[in-house]
């Protein structure tokens, strides 16, 4: 009697590691989604600006605190890093080409993350979410006193953005050339975040997240992954706050505000965090919700927003995306018992 | 069939009223959420206040109010872009915050509409677009006439300031002394007295100031829990016994918070271009009907004005331009453009399209167990010294 043999290669587990990056179908959705938007709601295109900017920023914090699990109450340090460098470069008559200055941008968050990710990485916990809220608080303060150079609490205003490649002009009334421009940054960096979570570099920081002592034991650089994704994070939330200054024109403290980080949070949670498209939907979520709800009920829209999130933190505690992902699951075993009580009395 | 006849019938009316009233579409950019809800509160009741009073004949005013949410600028930006392509407004009203009104410069200046500012007192801001108008006040207004009647009047040789370091209380200490020090005065420290949110304990530098023995201690905080503390460090450290008048701007009165604030508060001594108990008959007229409408405990105030007057000033441009409010013709309409405000007559800088208004100083007196703000002296025609004087990035 000889066991059926068994081929590992196709066992459920094996393949879903397998192919787990492939390319699924409703992939491209969310981008056909926001292109549709550009010609749907061409007067609200400054909302969709910054709606993208947010899903960016959020982007960039799950992989911080969604796939390396670092807790973090100060990721808009970098958000006003890349606003403030490409709009100090821009107001003092530096350099102002947009796609340059968002790599500008990009350095200094990624260096202010990679200096401060070597400290802060060290402790985790309540520590770190304090340490990291300092870093924040210490970058806005410095904004605040540094008048000369940063405009202070007033902001640079009217930044001298040229057009992009020389052709496309941001109009400040129908930022057609904003949406496009940041959509395209977002749709790169995205591939890039996708990328590099599927890659073993990322899955050695869902490794982390979910046992350091067993990832020290394998003899993985716990401490170097960690610091290099937050340097990636950060730079990341540079090139959304660049983006922020350039569609605006404008840069003032409420790039490095509290408010901004913790919003972000509360979207990325919202939507889900460790799962890539959480940044998406939160943000949607999150932001059309607020602003389309503001117009309606200008005083009182906070309360449909609080309604909303009260009901997420009391019944899906992993987000909207978590939410389906149960009604799926649910969904499927009821199929399956369904199937099994068929063809069971026969 | 009866029905049918009778619906139709209301149809045709309201169609015909609807051709006899023009629609007037006014775009209203407020915080009323957050922190700044009750300023915008204040800000609506005002504009409100004038319809009721001085209804704009032959014209429908329809508001399209939205929400800033938060000093941030981008909201702002994206909220007027909207009103602007969305909503088609012929004329944009509010901000409470400056760095939204700096921030959305651009975007006015791209839409050319008439954009009335109802509060937000950054000098400067009405240079950034032809198309700001000003009926609120520069914080330059209160500060400059504060530091040469403390000069003049109050006959003060030193000053100690004390401000709220953020962009209004910095304003404020150059406006005061600036002024002060040109009527020959001599500001001998300059105290910055924590931020804007929290409300620091102000004892050591009310010390400090004690310790210099000024003439007047001149002090610049946000209305409201600040300024309650402020009168009683001042009652606690003895300053009045040692010869110290604490002087300020009417930010430091303001009158809906000021019965809050207690005995302490009585002596205090402020300029501003507004408080609610001013004699005129065009206050006496809106406090009457404000009191009706929100209640005998509510109170109007400087906001509330700013609303006032915005509204005011748009409707004269509704009637000059005849409903059309083409900016051009609207600002024409509104360069030199007097009135006659709760606050006293007022007058659109031809030059500047800023407001130029009386500054009153007043002492905070006792009367009926209530706290009442007595008018000493007037400053006539008051301009906005940082654009007299340059003063940059005043131009």
């Amino acid at each position: 009697m000889s066991a059926p043999a068994y081929d590992l290669g196709r066992h459920p587990a094996a393949l879903a590691l397998v192919n787990r990056h492939r390319l699924r179908v409703w992939e491209p959705l969310p981008w056909i989604l926001a292109l549709a938007f550009y010609f749907a709601f061409p007067n609200h295109l400054g909302f969709g600006t910054d709606l993208l900017v947010t899903i960016l920023f959020a982007l960039s914090l799950d992989l911080a605190l969604g796939y390396a699990g670092i807790v973090t109450l100060g990721h808009a340090a970098f958000f006003g890093a890349g606003a403030y460098t490409v709009g100090m470069l821009a107001h003092h008559g530096i350099w102002n080409e947009p796609i340059s200055g968002l790599l500008m941008g990009a350095s200094v968050a990624a260096l202010i993350g990679f200096a401060s990710g070597l400290i802060l990485l060290r402790t985790t916990g309540l520590t770190l979410l304090m340490l990291t809220l300092c870093t924040m608080a210490l970058l806005e303060e410095a904004a605040n006193m540094g008048e000369k150079y940063t405009g202070g609490f007033d902001g640079l205003p009217n930044l001298p953005i040229p057009p992009l490649f020389g052709l496309f002009e941001f109009n400040p009334l129908y930022p057609r050339v904003q949406y496009l421009y940041v959509l395209g940054v977002l749709f790169l960096c995205f591939i890039f975040v996708r990328t590099l979570v599927y890659s073993p570099f990322g899955r050695s920081l869902t490794g982390i997240r979910e046992n350091v002592l067993r990832m020290h034991a394998v003899g993985a650089p716990v401490n170097w992954r960690l610091v290099t994704c937050y340097t990636i994070s950060a730079a990341i939330a540079g090139i959304a706050g660049g983006l922020w200054a350039q569609a605006n024109a404008y840069v003032n403290l409420s790039t490095l505000s509290l408010d901004r980080a913790a919003t972000v949070l509360i979207i990325l949670v919202l939507g889900g965090y460790g799962r890539l498209y959480g940044a998406f939907i939160g943000a949607v979520v999150y932001m059309a919700l607020s602003h389309f709800l503001a117009q309606v009920y200008p005083t009182a829209w906070q309360l449909g927003l609080g309604l909303m999130l009260v009901l997420i933190a009391l019944f899906a505690r992993n987000g909207v995306i978590g939410l389906w992902d149960m009604l799926r699951n649910r969904l499927m075993a009821k199929g399956a018992t369904m199937r099994a009580t068929k063809s069971g009395p026969s | 069939m009866v029905r049918t006849l009778v619906l139709a019938g209301a149809f045709a009316s309201a169609a015909s009223l609807a051709q006899a009233q023009q629609e007037v579409r006014v775009g209203v950019i407020l915080p009323y959420t957050g922190v700044g809800a009750e300023l915008a509160q204040q800000i609506d009741r005002g504009m409100e206040q004038y319809l009721k009073l001085n209804p704009v004949k032959g014209y429908k005013v329809t508001f399209f109010k939205r929400d800033v949410k938060d000093p941030g600028g981008g909201n702002a930006r994206n909220v007027i872009q909207e009103l602007l392509t969305q909503d088609k407004v012929d004329v944009l009203a509010g901000w409470v915050y400056s760095p939204n009104a700096i921030a959305s410069a651009p975007v006015v200046n791209a839409g050319k509409k008439l954009a009335v500012i109802m509060n937000a007192g950054t000098a400067h801001i009405t240079q950034m677009s032809n198309y700001y108008v000003r009926t609120s006040f520069s914080m330059w207004h209160a500060g400059y006439a504060m530091g040469e009647t403390a000069a003049k009047n109050l006959k003060a040789k030193t000053a100690v300031v004390g401000y709220a370091d953020f962009p209004p209380g910095k304003d404020m200490l150059a406006s005061f002394k600036r002024a002060f020090e040109a009527s020959g005065g001599k500001v001998i420290d300059e105290i910055p007295m924590g931020g804007p949110a929290a409300v620091p304990d102000y004892t050591p530098f009310f010390q400090r100031a004690k310790d210099k023995k000024p003439d007047v201690f001149f002090v610049f905080v946000p209305a409201g829990d600040h300024s309650s503390a402020v009168v009683r460090t001042y009652g606690a450290l003895g300053m009045r016994q040692a010869g110290i008048k604490l002087i300020g701007p009417g930010d430091v009165t303001q009158d809906n918070k000021l019965q809050a604030m207690g005995k302490a508060a009585i002596g205090l001594i402020t300029m501003h271009h507004y408080h609610a108990d001013l004699t005129n008959a065009e206050n006496q007229r809106f406090i009457a009907s404000w009191k009706k409408d929100y209640g005998a405990e509510s109170t109007p105030d400087f906001m509330a004005v700013g609303g006032y007057d915005g509204m005011a000033a748009i409707a004269h441009a509704i009637e000059a331009t005849k409903g059309k409010l083409d900016a051009e013709q609207a600002l024409k309409s509104l360069r030199g453009w007097k009135f006659a405000s709760p606050r006293g007559p007022i007058l659109i800088d031809p030059d500047t399209r800023d407001i130029v208004m009386n500054e009153y100083l007043s002492e905070v007196v006792m009367k009926n167990e209530r706290l009442y703000q007595n008018t000493i002296a007037t400053v006539e025609n008051v301009k906005d010294a940082c654009k007299a004087l340059k003063i940059p990035p005043c131009k």
